[in-house]
């Protein structure tokens, strides 16, 4: 048995995780894991960078086609991609959101990890609406880019 | 106890219309159900039980289960949450035995309909395989006990998972509206009849054709229809089952289905702080979408060692900060009338209590998302071949590859032929609106029909897949028994 299996919180050992250099340009991480029978990510995807072996596969992106453009960040139907960028010591990490009130540019929110717990603030880079899911970009130190999953407005 | 932000659903404020419960005065909104606008005015006990007089309120939320039965301008047993509400009605909780009424309440006429086909319930297999059968050129007459056609995609606010070909990523909801339109043309072009609001009551005795009796409630009164047609689809769904555990019956007790249509339909919130029994892929989307409704959800416990739902939907859950524990469950619910608290119980391998483990948990609502089984009332009644079948959820009806059962004509779609859900309902009604309208000599697409087959098979081919994958493998086991038997 997996631990993710008894607590849903997925850990960096099960993920598919990219360079230093590929973080840099910023790339999507697929936090989907599980044989689930979904593809709108790899339709999505306009370099074809997600792909799977069939509709019940896990899906894998190409770090190095991958553009990190967030448009298969509003189409997972599980909330599961996240974008990540790094430069230097500054992190950005563009998640999707579907909770009342959005956060403005600008705006200081909470940044959360995947138990739930608040880590540090964040500072609101980018809001676009994509259908009734925001997708938000918020700035947090490096050290957390691959932690914080979530906000707290 | 009304919803008024939210992130998918615009919930406006509607037209006012005033009512009487028990002979005092409650405002409720247009669009609501008798029991939504009185869950709003925070009335949650709307019916007594006969023996003990214990404070029932409902629990299915969707007309499957009885306790929300009520006397609505005289005419008794009224299932208040589907029935709509109306300015100025007189709405009393039953005692005992709904006593019989003083108003005619049987006086309209029996009509009588000739169809091609019949297709009972309106969500995504019915949908699906009404449209099926009439582009092929079938005259359908589609009937649903609801207000409106969608069944339970009316409240699925969250996205599909699925190929993009059955509608992946497109919201419940919005796929409602989409299968609606496609039927809406069909009425138009006077292919499909549509029938809500509408109970089929039974299959009567007939020499060649199939025959129905079907009841359509009009102000709380009811028209009786008799219908001849010559193949039926039987897509009723299902319901949501109960765990036993004392003060089970306590008003606050819901189905998570119930709440979910009770805050993602009628825009009201079911309580201020929930208990989420299950974490499979109901409890846990269910529980997100309390948590977009503004509601608290203490927790989610589990009885089984591991989260059987998607990880996913229980990753959204976690990193909004609600506990999963596995190996959980509820052992009681204390309250008088009402639920107050809950105590949740600790397992061990074997599934059995650990002693000195309980935990005191403060809630009002408490929701059991602990499986369905399938509604197969009307199948049994006809006489179709019927076996218990664990991995359905249920009785079953046994069937073919093109859904038909032991009765030539029959046919069974969606959660009433196993449960699964919405995407492979909607191939399952695809296949069953095609097999009939190729039965009844309206078309020759069987490569449509195999096309058909081949998705349904994918889409089941993953682990998740497994449970319905074996289901449907006993079934066309029995069905070749059954088969070598005659």
């Amino acid at each position: 048995m997996r631990q993710y299996e008894k607590t849903g919180i997925l850990s960096q050992k099960d993920l598919q995780i990219p360079s230093e250099k590929q973080l840099q340009k910023g790339v999507a991480i697929l936090e989907c894991v599980q044989e689930i029978p979904c593809n709108p990510c790899v339709e999505s995807c306009p370099v074809h960078a997600i792909s799977m072996k069939d509709i019940n596969a896990p899906p894998v992106n190409d770090f190095e086609k991958c553009i990190g453009c967030t448009k298969c960040v509003s189409v997972c139907p599980g909330l599961a991609i996240f974008v990540v960028k790094v430069k230097d010591r500054t992190a950005w990490v563009t998640l999707p959101y579907e909770f009342v009130p959005v956060p403005k540019v600008g705006d200081r929110v909470k940044a959360v990890d995947r138990t739930g717990a608040v880590r540090s603030n964040a500072l609101v880079k980018k809001v676009i609406k994509q259908g009734k899911t925001m997708v938000i970009t918020i700035e947090i130190d490096s050290d957390l880019a691959m932690d914080i999953r979530n906000i707290r407005v | 106890m009304r919803i008024r932000s939210h992130p998918i659903i615009d919930f406006k404020k509607r037209k006012e219309l005033p009512f009487y419960f028990q002979k005092k005065r409650i405002v409720g909104e247009e669009g609501d159900t008798i029991a939504s606008a009185l869950h709003a005015a925070g009335v949650r006990t709307l019916t007594k039980s006969l023996k003990y007089d214990s404070p029932r309120g409902f629990f299915c939320g969707i007309g499957k289960c009885s306790s929300c039965l009520m006397r609505v301008n005289g005419v008794p047993n009224v299932r208040t949450c589907i029935a709509p509400l109306q300015e100025g009605i007189d709405v009393q909780m039953q005692d005992k035995l709904g006593l019989l009424p003083e108003a005619e309440f049987f006086g309209k006429p029996k009509k009588t309909l000739q169809v091609d086909i019949l297709v009972v319930g309106a969500g995504p297999a019915g949908l699906c395989a009404a449209v099926e059968s009439a582009q092929q050129g079938a005259s359908v007459l589609l009937v649903d006990e609801n207000q409106c056609v969608g069944g339970q995609l009316i409240k699925q606010t969250h996205k599909f998972f699925g190929s993009k070909q059955e509608r992946a990523g497109t919201r419940g909801v919005d796929i409602a509206q989409e299968l609606e339109a496609d039927v809406r043309k069909l009425q138009n072009e006077g292919k499909i009849q549509v029938m809500t609001d509408a109970t089929v009551i039974g299959y009567y005795e007939s020499d060649k054709k199939h025959r129905f009796g079907i009841v359509q409630r009009c102000e709380y009164q009811n028209a009786l229809f008799d219908v001849r047609c010559d193949a039926a689809i039987l897509a009723c769904g299902a319901m949501e089952n109960m765990l036993l555990f004392p003060g089970n019956d306590l008003p606050g007790v819901y189905g998570a289905g119930a709440v979910q249509t009770l805050m993602n339909v009628y825009g009201v919130k079911p309580g201020e702080r929930v208990l989420m029994v299950g974490a499979g892929n109901v409890g846990l989307i269910v529980s997100y979408q309390l948590l977009q409704a503004g509601i608290v959800v203490d927790r989610v416990v589990e009885a089984a060692p591991v989260i059987g739902g998607y990880n996913v939907h229980a990753a959204k859950l976690r990193r909004c900060g609600v506990p999963i524990q596995t190996s959980h469950s509820i052992k009681e619910v204390c309250g008088q009338d009402k639920v107050e608290g809950a105590v949740v119980v600790r397992l061990d391998e074997n599934w059995k209590p650990i002693k000195d483990s309980e935990e005191y948990i403060k809630c009002d609502t408490i929701c059991l998302a602990v499986g369905l089984t399938p509604s197969t009332r009307l199948l049994s009644q006809i006489s179709v071949q019927y076996e218990f079948i664990p991995e359905a959820g249920g009785y079953v009806a046994i069937h073919d590859d093109t859904m038909q059962t032991s009765v030539k004509g029959v046919y069974v779609a969606g959660d009433a032929s196993g449960i699964e859900e919405a995407s492979t309902a909607m191939i399952e009604g695809k296949i069953a609106g095609l097999a009939a309208a190729i039965q009844l000599g309206r078309s020759k697409n069987k490569k449509l029909l195999a096309q058909y087959r081949e998705e349904l098979s994918q889409l089941r081919a993953g682990p998740f897949g497994e449970k319905p994958r074996i289901a449907k493998q006993k079934i066309a086991k029995m069905r070749e028994r059954h088969h070598a038997s005659i």
